[in-house]
């Protein structure tokens, strides 16, 4: 048994050496192909951190009348906090929304001295509300409009904010449906491609396993270097694959960092470095063996 | 008198057997003989009188359409997929076109059936050698076919047909592709194969070939045996 392994091993390593521009050529379509499963695996997580950092921005904020006292606020807050879909909640104290705005508008004459003509602090002590998803922010605003807290809440500007947060919400949903179709369209694409070139492959050589048959080998004995062979051309495509997109994050990584602030593709990169070698090599040998596998069905029926 | 019911007695024995390939091409039609072991037998005839069908019946590549067919006290008929490789394994085979597996080396074209039978590394060096020296090829071992002449690719053929010491060899027009001195050479090479005890059944045309070897002839025509002499002459 262990001579028949070492034998279809040999057997294997001999022809993916000696078919030298076929061996080229599945390699490249594979290097194709498991780049593209890992730019899929990268994508995945680059736009789920922008879509998380586009819905960061979307919040609600209920304003609490002058007469609502802190004690309140913060029995609402507590309250607020208890629904499952709220994230978090911030309480901003009358004085505090001063400070900022002050902070703000300090280089602007004229909105300082409109301040000063109003006199006193204008500002309203507000909860800032932060939730999971952003369709559950209408879950909250119904929190609110449920009455309980009615004489203390001046507004909520759920309903001013409403088309900017439905816009978001629309637009990162529709970006995730759009990536996976795009994801699993070009998978589809690769996969059919990296099959027809390993398939081509095995049909150009269905006389050499037709021989085979006639001279007694067994099945296994003629598959066995084939998948070996695809699995070779798996494992070269990846280490190619492992360097490119090593080369490409490493080179990126400070530009995309300029474009999408927070953005460290490297440090993604070299965080997920095993899950992403396990993906490229799960998809170049899985592919090489299943392709083979399938191709050379037919011919082993003689 | 031999019965079906014995066909341990002879090594092969075809039954009345017809082979009809789709949709109606008549190959063989109600055909009948045996082969005794170490016999050597030609079959006879023109182009598409059934030789070849003939011999990949008994390689088990076809099925017969009707009939019987048995290989030592094997039915070939319904054969299992899986008992393919073991009968083919007593079997060695010849074709007119060679049929060397184009990327490998004489060597490992010839080692490749000692490695099917699961043959040891020591064996395979040992016999494959030998066997190089006895078709005259001993200086080709590390040339691929394509680096090799029609004869020494039929003597290399012949090797690996030989070189598991197989019950049986089929040459289907061995000599077919070849010039007259090398068709001899293979000739020789088959007889001296007959004599060292191994069945031999030899498709051929080639009427000087069948007139020489003053052996068993079966004559095919048209699908059908028409002629069966123990010491035959190719008559048409």
């Amino acid at each position: 048994m262990l001579t028949l392994i070492k034998r279809i091993f040999k057997s294997g390593w001999l022809s993916f050496s000696r078919d030298g521009g076929l061996a080229v050529a599945t390699c490249f379509i594979m290097v194709m192909t498991i780049s593209l499963a890992t730019s899929l695996f990268l994508l995945k997580d680059v736009s789920q951190f922008l879509i998380s950092t586009v819905q960061e921005k979307a919040d609600i904020s209920v304003y609490f009348k002058e007469s609502a006292s802190e004690e309140d606020v913060l029995k609402v807050e507590e309250e607020i906090s208890k629904i499952p879909e709220v994230k978090n909640v911030k309480y901003v104290s009358r004085e505090e929304a001063l400070e900022s705005f002050v902070q703000r508008h300090k280089d602007d004459p004229v909105l300082m001295e409109s301040l000063e003509e109003v006199g006193g602090n204008p500002f309203l002590a507000a909860l800032n509300i932060k939730a999971f998803q952003v369709s559950q922010y209408q879950a909250v605003a119904n929190f609110f409009e449920a009455g309980t807290f009615e004489n203390l809440i001046e507004k909520v500007d759920y309903y001013q904010r409403k088309p900017v947060i439905e816009k978001i919400f629309a637009l990162t949903s529709g970006m995730e449906k759009a990536g996976w179709i795009i994801a699993i369209v070009l998978a589809i694409v690769a996969i059919l491609v990296a099959f027809n070139t390993i398939r081509l492959a095995i049909l150009n050589q269905r006389e050499e396993i037709k021989v085979q048959r006639l001279v007694g080998a067994s099945n296994w004995f003629i598959r066995g270097p084939f998948l070996v062979q695809g699995a070779i051309s798996g494992i070269l495509a990846t280490i190619i694959c492992l360097l490119i997109f090593t080369l490409i994050c490493w080179f990126l990584s400070p530009k995309i960092e300029i474009l999408f602030f927070g953005l460290n593709i490297w440090r993604y990169f070299t965080g997920n470095f095993f899950i992403i070698i396990l993906i490229q090599l799960a998809a170049g040998i899985g592919l090489g063996i299943i392709s083979s596998t399938i191709a050379i069905r037919k011919y082993l029926k003689v | 008198m031999v019965s079906i019911a014995e066909p341990l007695k002879f090594m092969i024995s075809f039954q009345a057997v017809t082979k009809i390939f789709r949709p109606n091409i008549l190959a063989l039609e109600n055909v009948s003989f045996e082969i005794k072991p170490k016999e050597f037998v030609s079959i006879a005839g023109k182009s598409g009188a059934g030789k070849t069908t003939l011999l990949r019946l008994l390689l088990a590549e076809e099925k017969p359409t009707k009939g019987q067919i048995f290989f030592d006290d094997q039915g070939l008929s319904k054969i299992e997929p899986e008992k393919l490789p073991q009968l083919r394994r007593k079997i060695g085979a010849v074709f007119q076109d060679y049929k060397l597996l184009p990327s490998k080396t004489t060597y490992e074209n010839i080692a490749y059936v000692m490695e099917v039978i699961g043959a040891t590394e020591e064996e395979i060096a040992r016999d494959v050698t030998q066997v190089l020296e006895i078709v005259g090829l001993e200086g080709r071992a590390q040339n691929f076919p394509a680096e090799l002449s029609a004869g020494e690719r039929q003597r290399a053929a012949i090797a690996r047909a030989l070189i598991h010491r197989p019950d049986i060899i089929l040459a289907d027009e061995p000599t077919g592709n070849l010039d007259p001195y090398n068709a001899l050479d293979i000739i020789r090479l088959l007889l001296k194969i007959h004599e060292l005890g191994t069945t031999v059944i030899l498709a051929t045309h080639n009427k000087e070939i069948i007139n020489s070897l003053g052996k068993r002839v079966i004559t095919l025509e048209e699908g059908r045996v028409i002629r069966d002499e123990e010491k035959g002459r190719f008559v048409f």
